[in-house]
This record gives C-alpha cells, sequence and structure tokens, in this order.
C-alpha cells in the first residue's frame, strides 16, 4: 500500500502539465443551492470548474458550466480527476462511488450528516481504486492563489509557506487569517472534516503536505474526539519532521459524552480528551494554543528557534 | 442537528434482549403509580436504578436495593427527582436481584483511526475500563465478530467450557447489534458470571450514529429529547445545554467550542453551546435567540460568528428585530467578523448589543457584563 500523493500534485500539478495550475474540477451536485453557489464562488476564485453533475440536467449549462447526467461522462469529456461532492447526505454514497468508479482520484466531500457506514463503504472503495477522499463534512482543500476546492471563503488565505491542517471549517478560516495577518500565508490548507472517520485523517494529511518544497511550518487545528491528533504527534516524532508544528485543540470545556456540534467531536471516557491530545502534542515538541489568536505567536517563535524542534528547515521535507 | 445519542440503560437492554443476550427480568417506570405496579409485578427485593445519559450514576446514589415497600416509597421518588452530573433522571429501571460471582467486561467500539470496530474485554468488569490493566484488545473489522474470534477473545480471557461459548455467543451477538442498529459503542459492564456460571448484561450502554437515524425508523421510540433539543433540531442547530448563565451562538462546531473553552479560561460559565452552523439566515440566527429566551438562567448572550459564510449583516438584522419584540431582553456581547462588518455595526448602533472585533473582548465584556 502506498501512501496519499503529494497533494500539490494533485491541486495544482507539475510546471510540464498542459493543465499546471487549472486541474479541472467536477462538481456533483451543480445545480442544487449550495452546489450552485459554491460552483461560482469556486469558478471566482480561479478554480477550473470544467463540468458539473446532476443526474437528469445532462446537455444543460451552469454559467458557462456543462452539465452532465453521469460522472463517468463528465470525466471522460474534460479528463478531470477532481470533483467536489455536494449532494444530500443520504445520496453521498450513490454519488461517492459512482465519482471513483469514474476514475475521480481526489474526492472531497462536503456532505454533514453522512453515516459512518456509508463513509466506511466508500473508503473502501476508494482503496481498492488507489483515490483519495477528503472528508466528509469538510470545507475542502485550497492552494491559496491557485485552487480552491470547497466551500471555505477567500479572505482568510494568501499564499505562503505554512500548512494548515483542521478538523473544522471555521476555525480553520479562523485562524488562517490570524496567521494571513502575521504575515504567514499558506502553502494550502486542508480541511479533513468533523465525523468520527475522516477520508484522510491527520497523519494521512501530513504525508500530503510534509514534502511541499519550501514548507515553513505546520499549523494543526485539532478538536475533541478520536485520537487523530495523538496519532499525527506520534508520526511527527517518528518522521523527524523539520519543520516547526503548532496546534491548537478545541473543546477542553466541552462536557464528556456530549456531542459537540460535529458527529466527531465527543469524549468517551478518556478517549478522545483535549488534556491527551495536548499532552501527546508536548511530547511531540509541539506547542498548543491555548486562543486562536495565539497560533501565529507560537509560531513565530517556533520558527525564531524557540522550544527546539526546528530542524533543518525550509525545503528539507 | 446532533444530539448525544447514548441510550438509556434499560433501552440498551431492550436491544440486547432483541438480539438474544441475556439481561435480569425488569421493569421501566416514570411516575410513582407506574413504578408500584411493576414493584408489585417484580417482587422484593430488587434494585431501583435511575434512567440517566452519564456515567457515575453508582456513585451518585442513583442505584438502590429496595427490599419492602417501605424502602420503595422512600427511595422511588428520590431517585426520580434525582439529577446527575445535570441529566435529570429520565425513568426508573426496577431490576431483579443477580446471584453473581463474578464481573467481566465487554465492550465494542468504532475505532476511528483503525476504521473498524474494536473489542474490549476484560475478566475484571464492574468498573471503568480505562483503570482495568488486564484487558484484551482486538480490532476485528466492520461486520459482524465470527465464532472463531470470539472465541479467541474468550480464550484470552481465561474462560472456557460453557462460559467460553457464552461469551463468545455473547460477543457475536453484540456485533450484530453494533452492526445492525449502527451504533459507535456498545458496551456490556459488567458482565456477570452467576453463582450457576450462565452469564448475564447487568448494565448495557449503546451510542448510535444519529446520522444514519432515516434508516432506524424502529429506534426512533428511544429518542431522549427536551423541548429545546427538539426545537433547536428542526432549526437545523446543534445545540448542548450546560449549567452555567452565558449563551454562546457562533457558526461552526470548531469555533463555537473555541469560544466555550476561552469563556471558561475567562471565569465565565456557559449555559449552552448553540451552533446555527454554516447556512445560517436571519430567520435562524431569530430562532437561536428565541431558543435562549426561553432557557431562563441565561444573564447574557455571548456571540461569536466569523463570516464568510454567514453574512453579519444578516446577524445584525436578527438581533435589531429581536430587542425590538422583546425576544432578547438580556445584554449580548457580539463578535462580528467578516464580509460587511462595519455596516453590521451600523445596524446596531445605540442597541443593547455590545459589538467586538475580537473575540476575547467580547468574552472579557461578557464575563464582566453578566455579573452585574
Amino acid at each position: 500500500m502506498s501512501g496519499p500523493p503529494p497533494v500539490l500534485d494533485i491541486m495544482a500539478g507539475a510546471p510540464g502539465d498542459a493543465d499546471y495550475r487549472r486541474k479541472p474540477v467536477i462538481i456533483q451536485g451543480i445545480t442544487g443551492k449550495f452546489g450552485s453557489r459554491h460552483a461560482r464562488l469556486m469558478v471566482e476564485y480561479g478554480t477550473n470548474v470544467a463540468a458539473g453533475v446532476t443526474p437528469g440536467k445532462g446537455g444543460q449549462e451552469f454559467d458557462g458550466v456543462p452539465v452532465y447526467d453521469t460522472v463517468g461522462e463528465a470525466a471522460a469529456a474534460t479528463g478531470a480527476r477532481i470533483s467536489v461532492v455536494f449532494v444530500p447526505a443520504r445520496h453521498f454514497l450513490a454519488a461517492a462511488k459512482e465519482a471513483l468508479e469514474a476514475g475521480v482520484k481526489l474526492l472531497i466531500a462536503i456532505p454533514e450528516h453522512v453515516p459512518v457506514r456509508d463513509t466506511l463503504e466508500v473508503l473502501e472503495l476508494a482503496g481498492r481504486r488507489g483515490a483519495t477522499v477528503v472528508g466528509p463534512n469538510t470545507p475542502g482543500i485550497i492552494v491559496p492563489g491557485i485552487i480552491k476546492a470547497g466551500i471555505m471563503p477567500a479572505s482568510p488565505f494568501k499564499p505562503g509557506n505554512v500548512a494548515v491542517l483542521s478538523k473544522s471549517g471555521t476555525l480553520l478560516y479562523e485562524i488562517s487569517n490570524a496567521l494571513t495577518q502575521a504575515g504567514f500565508g499558506q502553502a494550502v490548507t486542508i480541511g479533513i472534516g468533523g465525523d468520527p472517520i475522516n477520508g484522510t485523517r491527520l497523519t494521512d494529511a501530513f504525508e500530503m503536505v510534509r514534502g511541499i518544497p519550501g514548507l515553513r511550518g505546520l499549523v494543526v487545528v485539532g478538536e475533541i474526539g478520536g485520537d487523530a491528533e495523538e496519532l499525527l504527534a506520534e508520526r511527527i516524532i517518528d518522521s523527524g519532521f523539520g519543520a516547526p508544528v503548532v496546534a491548537y485543540v478545541a473543546g477542553r470545556a466541552a462536557p464528556r459524552e456530549k456531542r459537540m456540534g460535529h458527529a466527531g467531536a465527543i469524549v468517551m471516557g478518556d478517549y478522545g480528551s483535549a488534556e491527551s491530545k495536548v499532552s501527546m502534542f508536548n511530547k511531540a515538541n509541539v506547542p498548543v494554543a491555548r486562543r486562536p489568536a495565539e497560533v501565529p505567536v507560537l509560531l513565530a517563535t517556533k520558527m525564531e528557534g524557540g522550544g527546539g524542534g526546528a530542524g533543518p528547515g525550509p525545503g528539507s521535507g | 442537528m446532533r444530539r448525544a445519542v447514548r441510550l438509556l440503560e434499560y433501552q440498551a437492554k431492550e436491544l440486547f434482549s432483541e438480539f438474544g443476550i441475556p439481561v435480569p427480568e425488569g421493569r421501566t417506570s416514570r411516575d410513582a403509580a407506574q413504578g408500584r405496579k411493576d414493584a408489585e409485578e417484580l417482587g422484593y427485593p430488587f434494585v431501583a436504578k435511575a434512567q440517566v445519559p452519564v456515567g457515575g450514576r453508582g456513585k451518585a446514589g442513583g442505584v438502590q436495593k429496595c427490599s419492602s415497600a417501605e424502602e420503595f416509597e422512600l427511595r422511588y421518588p428520590e431517585i426520580l427527582g434525582m439529577s446527575i452530573k445535570g441529566e435529570r433522571t429520565r425513568a426508573v429501571l426496577l431490576e431483579r436481584v443477580a446471584d453473581v460471582s463474578k464481573e467481566l467486561y465487554l465492550s465494542l467500539f468504532l475505532n476511528r483511526s483503525k476504521r473498524c470496530y474494536t473489542v474490549i474485554a476484560s475478566a475484571e468488569g464492574g468498573v471503568e475500563i480505562e483503570s482495568v490493566r488486564n484487558r484484551a484488545v482486538r480490532e476485528v473489522g466492520s461486520g459482524e465478530v465470527g465464532e472463531g474470534e470470539a472465541r479467541a477473545v474468550a480464550a484470552e480471557l481465561g474462560l472456557d467450557g460453557a462460559a467460553a461459548a457464552d461469551f463468545a455467543g455473547i460477543l457475536g451477538r453484540l456485533s450484530e447489534l453494533a452492526v445492525k442498529k449502527e451504533a459507535e459503542l456498545a458496551e456490556i459492564n459488567p458482565l456477570a458470571v452467576l453463582a450457576d456460571g450462565s452469564l448475564l448484561a447487568l448494565d448495557g450502554k449503546v451510542m448510535t450514529d444519529d446520522n444514519s437515524n432515516f434508516r432506524h425508523p424502529e429506534m426512533a421510540k428511544y429518542r431522549e429529547i427536551s423541548e429545546l433539543e427538539e426545537r433547536a433540531e428542526r432549526s437545523g442547530f446543534s445545540l448542548v445545554e450546560l449549567d452555567g448563565n452565558v449563551a454562546v451562538v457562533g457558526n461552526g462546531a470548531g469555533l463555537v467550542m473555541s469560544t466555550l473553552d476561552m469563556l471558561a479560561d475567562s471565569g465565565g460559565r456557559a449555559a449552552c453551546f448553540l451552533d446555527v452552523g454554516g447556512g445560517a439566515t436571519a430567520e435562524s440566527v431569530y430562532e437561536a435567540l428565541t431558543l435562549i429566551g426561553g432557557m431562563g438562567r441565561v444573564d447574557g448572550i455571548l456571540v461569536n460568528l466569523y463570516g464568510g459564510i454567514v453574512r453579519t449583516t444578516t446577524v445584525a438584522e436578527a438581533l435589531v428585530r429581536a430587542y425590538g419584540d422583546g425576544t432578547v431582553g438580556v445584554p449580548v456581547f457580539a463578535r462580528l467578523k467578516g464580509a460587511e462588518s462595519d455596516r453590521a455595526k451600523e445596524m446596531l448602533a445605540g442597541s443593547k448589543t455590545g459589538i467586538y472585533e475580537d473575540v476575547e473582548e467580547a468574552i472579557s465584556a461578557a464575563v464582566v457584563g453578566v455579573r452585574k
């Protein structure tokens, strides 16, 4: 089994590609209320929205984007290997299977409320087809200045050399904005989603970004529930990752055994507690901010060599 | 839309029975008259158990033995009127006392990073599993646990003969329950070995995936939802009621959690967690304020919105309307950032609402404001 591919290879491609920085994207559910709004915003950002899919609406156009009945037709016509899915949660399983069977290699699953069992089934298929699923319940991926595949607002993000990985949507915007204000633009930000089972786990997302040339820092925005942060902290230790890493963990004050909005944000016994995550990050020499606004401050300190762990630095991945 | 989906003990046990896992004979009531009938049918002695969706019930006095009608009359109202960790007793389960010789532990939970169920079993049951050192942990895939695997877990606990076969059978049925009902957790603790060697599930905990509710209409009868939570759900919000006096509202689960954390750090106490979601409109924010207005005990409302998806002017409109018609009387401390926040501020100028650029300022103001 090979690991997940570097995110910039999928999202932007290589300078020799005919579609370098113009990777075609399919929007599944492009004529729906939510899908249409965000398709427009993606086009506005400069994303190459090459095709939309809405069963029964094939042959139509949406703002000049051709609409197809199936992902198979859309992929064949455009060569797109990235699809952003906007269908209602209970139709996600069918839509995702259709995309993966049509050769989609990066499936960005926006819907919230997808049953875990459906996610598991999609991930099994994605594994067999060598595809990457991001989400469900994710804001998507943005490579600032190049491509926005998801529902994040454009304004918090600016091109730069820091990668941000987040379970939460609005906290991703909030913290990216704070980073941007402090002069830390982003090479890429990946929302992994707030569900219990994530197509791309924090450790997978780490593998997708760690080799980015010139990467100067990594910010991880976690929250209570599961053990993704703990496993990432272990991976950071084991991999000898050289660039500065700073984390934030939401949910310290949340009561146990209550789902805090996200399906995945629940502490059961000690499984998923903020204390456990913070203590593992500390072991990995990753400072954990108490407030979102503290993230850029800690990152700056870490970059200046404070707190150790900052190894060879830029481009060492 | 989402809330805790921990089934009450008696509900978990109904599911256990449905799947062929033995449970003690019991009766569940929600008032003393029914409780009395249950007691007569069951006969003394029995245990009366508070049905609450939280742990720590035994320590809080939520489980009491009743040996006579006098004891029942004394304890039943006490248990029914009890609140444990902020959760009121929903019902009282009266259950026949079992002759226990040994207590085991057995659970299946959805292992998120491994993307499968994990079985945890131990020969030391009846306590919190985190505190148990000798335990068998096994990843078992996302389907039902086969007999061979179940037998192997039994052997790891040192069980043999009839007990091993019984245990393996129960594990298989528990996994069938987890798969068919789409449970995130199915736990039997303790799983008692009785004096005659048979096994009995003395307590049960099941947490389901509420995103799969649409596939399980048969589970709807188990929903224990407050009127407030029901209204929140209808509006597409996530609401968790807490025991402080500052209502916390925001867009996005992570952002609202983060706001709760910072409020707690500043010495404030949250009355609720309310995530209005990404698709918020003037109507839904207004509905959120109405919900909070109906909570009582709220001395202030802390609003933290990161714009972009929710327009800040939309929120301002809702606030103006809520004050105008008396829905909100308490001060609002609102952090509005994002698209058109300058216009939003203009709209609210001169109202009771304080608008802050920075969430930490809004929190400080709220903590001071509600003390007045």
